[in-house]
């Protein structure tokens, strides 16, 4: 074991790295991170889409959100992986194409967890900024998004959580994030399968549980 | 001041306000009263347009208030308004509930806005309460905050909607004292009520509304004294306590 530790656990951790491209525990990481830095805005952009009282901007989105949740992520994926390249004519990198699935995915799922939060501060709030004559931006900002943002924490911090841990379906297109690098390893070792995947959901955990918890020390702070 | 001219609204099917024609004086300190349901607080909503109205005209200022040339945020800020449930924001302080409006509509810088908050709040009696968060405060502290929040813009009209209905008793007479402290600077006031007891001693005038329509006005004495419309007196009845004085 202590040898199959030392042989891949630099592949584990960088993938080929720098001979090849960039794998492993920091891939996923950066996916993870990048999903999570991109899907929040399209969440709170849908989330006022999905509130605004102009229908043209309104039906679409809930549409949208309607088909993306009765969707498994994994056909977004899929979808994400053979449909751009026919619409834009190029091939999109593994990552990017990962990328986009769960920014859209995720998105659509951090949208009502928003909008629920919007909603869920008391009409008078917004009635009082109004009538001191805020404008709809600063109400939403000055008064809206920071009680909403409070009564959300447990459903973001959840649904981050969640994100990270579907970066590793980045498996099924081939892309070397750490749960792709863990099956290739195993099977190069062949006899230690249980050790293997047991590092791995202990890599997972380490990573959700220390997210959730500097969401939980952030949320304190505000 | 304040012209409505033909003013009608529906909810639904509801017809809430029913062709609603009244003019109240700058300086005029009014009363709107009547039972539940008659439009009131809705009517009061239509002057700084929280509510909209199907058909009709309202002006302050001489200004058409659903004009195409009006700013509404700025209109808005000339109007202070003082809700039933207060309608403080909890995530902010006292003070931070007054400054919110000078920093941002006004540019006013953060030592400027809280000096001219404190000096609001000094008026309201509340001013010790400046670090406080909303929720530590009685209801009579927060509606004085309320009323501090909105004064603090210097609006030369303030709207009251049932500012003291949401109160325990003990808490009324504090805030009916700080809106009666406004009328004597010569503030224009409107305030939806079912405290006759101020509304007599404080009103220039009393409108009584039923079912959508302004039924009665009248000086704050002859609407005591002789009350003309049979709903105005009945309604005066029925708010009596059935107990009588103790």
């Amino acid at each position: 074991m202590s040898e199959s530790l030392a042989t891949y656990g630099l592949y584990f951790l960088i993938g080929q790295y720098p001979n090849g491209p960039l794998g492993g525990l920091a891939l996923t990481i950066l996916l993870g991170a990048s999903a999570l830095v991109l899907a929040m805005p399209v969440g709170i952009l849908l989330a006022l889409a999905r509130i605004s009282d102009w229908r043209v901007v309104r039906w679409p989105v809930t549409g949208m959100i309607y088909i993306v949740r009765g969707t498994p992520l994994l056909m977004v994926v899929f979808w994400a992986y053979f449909f751009l390249p026919a619409v834009t004519g190029k091939k999109t990198g593994q990552f990017t194409t990962m990328l986009i699935a769960l920014a859209i995915f995720n998105g659509a799922y951090l949208a009502e967890v928003v909008r629920a939060g919007i909603q869920g501060v008391p009409r008078g709030q917004t009635e009082a900024a109004r009538s001191l004559g805020l404008n709809y931006g600063q109400t939403l900002r000055r008064i809206v998004v920071p009680q909403a943002l409070r009564n959300m924490l447990p459903s973001l911090v959840n649904q981050f959580v969640t994100t990270l841990k579907e970066t590793s379906l980045g498996y099924i297109i081939g892309l070397q994030e750490v749960a792709f690098i863990a099956s290739q390893v195993n099977s190069q070792v062949i006899v230690h399968p249980v050790a293997i995947y047991t590092a791995l959901a202990l890599t997972f955990f380490v990573l959700c549980f220390g997210l959730a918890r500097l969401a939980g020390w952030l949320g304190v702070r505000t | 001041m304040i012209e409505l001219s033909h003013v009608s609204k529906h909810f639904g099917s509801h017809h809430v306000l029913r062709d609603i024609t009244e003019t109240i004086e700058r300086g005029e300190v009014v009363v709107i009263c009547g039972p539940s349901g008659s439009g009131k607080s809705t009517l009061i909503r239509t002057i700084n347009r929280l509510e909209e109205i199907d058909s009709g005209q309202i002006r302050v200022d001489g200004r058409d208030i659903h004009g195409p040339g009006v700013q509404i945020d700025r209109f808005r800020s000339g109007i202070g308004f003082v809700f039933q449930q207060f309608n403080l924001f909890p995530h902010l302080t006292v003070l931070e509930n007054c400054t919110l409006a000078p920093v941002h509509l006004q540019g006013l810088e953060q030592g400027n806005a809280r000096q001219k908050a404190i000096t609001v709040l000094e008026r309201m009696g509340v001013a010790d309460k400046a670090g406080a968060y909303p929720a530590h405060l009685s209801g009579g502290q927060q509606q004085r905050v309320a009323i501090a929040r909105a004064l603090v813009m210097e609006p030369p009209v303030m709207l009251f909607d049932e500012p003291t209905s949401a109160l325990d008793p003990e808490m009324i007479g504090e805030v009916l004292l700080a809106i009666k402290s406004l009328a004597h600077q010569g503030m224009t006031l409107v305030c939806v009520t079912h405290e006759m007891g101020f509304a007599r001693e404080v009103a220039d005038r009393i409108l009584f509304m039923a079912d959508g329509s302004i039924l009665e006005r009248a000086s704050a004495e002859d609407f005591f004294a002789h009350p003309e419309h049979p709903r105005t007196r009945k309604f005066l009845s029925d708010i009596r306590s059935p107990f009588g004085r103790y």
